[in-house]
């Protein structure tokens, strides 16, 4: 797989189409695999590792996942190519970040991938836009099961499958779903929503997951819990909640314009205007003002943008995708300066809907 | 520093360790109380073994008990109970069998619940012949513990007994998808 080839697209995740998709961007699950005859990877010497790998590689890039499955040395990759696959959030940081020998399948279309020597021996992450937690789940069970054909993954009959941390063993499955909630961050109303729902055990977390904080309002909501459920159980206890806080959102997106058009309309032309004509800026800053820009687009605020051009600028605009397309190692500040010549160029003449072929 | 739930002095200052992410509390007399009888209302069957990863470490246990269980390690793997309760992470699929009584109470807190009932493995394909439960293929873990270290006291004798013991087990369970 050219990693370059990639920066001309946006990925599953952001693509923006899906049902529900203008507050829910995207719905992931993921499950974790070790195999029985090797040590967890925390215990794990490094020719062990390499033999995970070499064992897993050689099975899954066998299996049926479909759409035709590019396999990556993670561990061979530059630093900016390994922070690039996370920015689209087809691995994780912590794989990223890890020692020794680790890599990643990914299919022709970014929704599935397999991360090897993770946590966990084999991760599998299945993602799909908008909301579809039902769709999501039943293409990660046939690629598990197509694994399982060919992978002795380590099970027991009381525990169920088995996994370097006990707060994923049994199924293994965590299910999230990503959710644009800038409404509810402007009225306050989210410490309230999130309390809500630690109380029926569901956890939030930001953009990138574990330990990240959120970004732009944007939010992941998950299951807690992996034991004494059916994984059709835990993809139902997330997708319950869904529709309450999609309904949360519009009422408070609602309110706003009911009771504050002036404010929220003065908000968001001002983030509008700051991304048109700022001479630097951060990827944090960057994030927070297309968020609102993306929700005065979705209340007919702003009218000249499309929001899958907004999907485009949010993966875009982050440090690896920038240094890529501009094929250049950049610093903090150059990046940022960078940033702000490229939200300068895609904004020109108020199309910011041509933003696909504006490299 | 006052108290979470109250305008009293917080004299309990508590870390919770929840899916790897570190919770603080702190807590007045009567709040802790609380908050401790509550995590172990919710401990599951067995909640005087303490566990380790959440709630107040080894209550209702003495230091030498505490010692003694830290001590004891894995047969396949090699890792402690204590260094399990360091990290936070097991080192092999056996630890779930070797430490099961202490693991009990701690998934109890977890999940709030002890036993899968999700999805359990169907074994078609090459691996059609394997049990569900593959603690037979793990024991391949000790052996090659074990290989190494007869290789390390030049007892190659030994050494080719254990790897023996692997080939037979890889053959048997894995057949044509054994490495």
């Amino acid at each position: 797989m050219k990693l370059d080839n990639l920066t001309q697209s946006v990925g599953e995740w952001l693509r923006g189409t899906g049902p529900e998709s203008d507050i829910v961007m995207s719905s992931r699950v993921r499950l974790a695999r070790n195999v029985a005859q090797f040590p967890f990877v925390s215990r794990a010497t490094e020719q062990d590792r390499a033999e995970i790998e070499r064992f897993l590689r050689d099975r899954i890039t066998s299996a049926p996942v479909g759409h035709g499955l590019e396999y990556i040395d993670v561990g061979g990759l530059e630093e900016v190519d390994r922070q690039f696959l996370v920015e689209r959030q087809l691995i994780s940081r912590e794989l990223a970040d890890a020692q020794g020998a680790r890599g990643v399948g990914i299919d022709g279309r970014e929704q599935v991938s397999l991360m090897i020597n993770e946590e966990d021996h084999l991760r599998i992450q299945c993602v799909h836009s908008g909301l579809d937690l039902a769709g999501v789940w039943q293409q990660i069970r046939d690629v598990d099961d197509g694994i399982e054909r060919v992978v002795p993954y380590a099970f027991h009959p009381r525990w169920g499958y088995l996994t370097a941390c006990p707060t994923n063993v049994g199924t293994g499955i965590r299910v999230s779903v990503m959710l644009h909630l800038p409404a509810l961050v402007m009225t306050r109303q989210i410490d309230k929503v999130f309390r809500s729902l630690h109380k029926i055990s569901l956890a939030v977390r930001g953009l990138y997951g574990e330990g990240s904080q959120a970004m732009g309002d944007f939010y992941q909501i998950s299951n807690q819990t992996t034991l004494g459920k059916t994984e059709e159980e835990l993809v139902e206890q997330v997708g319950d909640v869904v529709p309450v806080l999609i309904e949360y959102e519009r009422r408070a997106r609602e309110f706003l314009v009911r009771e504050t058009q002036q404010n929220v309309h003065d908000q968001v032309s001002r983030a509008y205007g700051i991304l048109r004509t700022a001479q630097t800026i951060t990827a944090e800053e960057t994030m927070q003002l297309l968020s609102r820009v993306r929700m005065g687009v979705l209340l007919g605020l702003i009218g000249d943008v499309d929001i899958s051009a907004i999907n485009v600028l949010l993966v875009r605009t982050q440090p690896a995708h920038l240094q890529k397309i501009r094929g250049l190692e950049l610093d903090t500040k150059d990046r940022n300066i960078e940033r702000a010549r490229y939200l300068r160029q895609h904004f020109e003449g108020g199309g910011g809907g041509s933003a696909a072929g504006n490299n | 520093m006052k108290c979470q739930q109250c305008d009293k002095q917080a004299v309990f200052h508590i870390t919770e360790l929840e899916t790897g992410e570190v919770r603080e509390l702190h807590l007045c007399e009567d709040h802790a109380r609380a908050y401790l009888n509550q995590s172990e209302a919710g401990g599951g069957e067995e909640p005087e073994t303490g566990g380790g990863l959440t709630g107040p470490l080894g209550v209702g246990q003495t230091a030498d008990e505490l010692a003694v269980l830290d001590q004891k390690s894995c047969p396949m793997c090699g890792i402690s109970f204590f260094e399990f309760r360091n990290q936070g992470r097991l080192g092999c699929p056996h630890d779930y069998v070797h430490f099961e009584k202490e693991l009990e109470p701690l998934i109890a807190n977890i999940h709030g619940a002890v036993r899968h009932t999700g999805r359990r493995p169907s074994r078609e394909g090459s691996l059609a012949g394997l049990p569900e439960g593959t603690e037979e293929l793990t024991s391949i873990i000790g052996l090659r513990r074990a290989m190494k270290e007869a290789i390390a006291c030049e007892a190659y004798e030994t050494a080719r007994e254990h790897r023996d013991a692997i080939r037979a087990l890889e053959q048997r369970w894995l057949g044509a998808a054994g490495t």
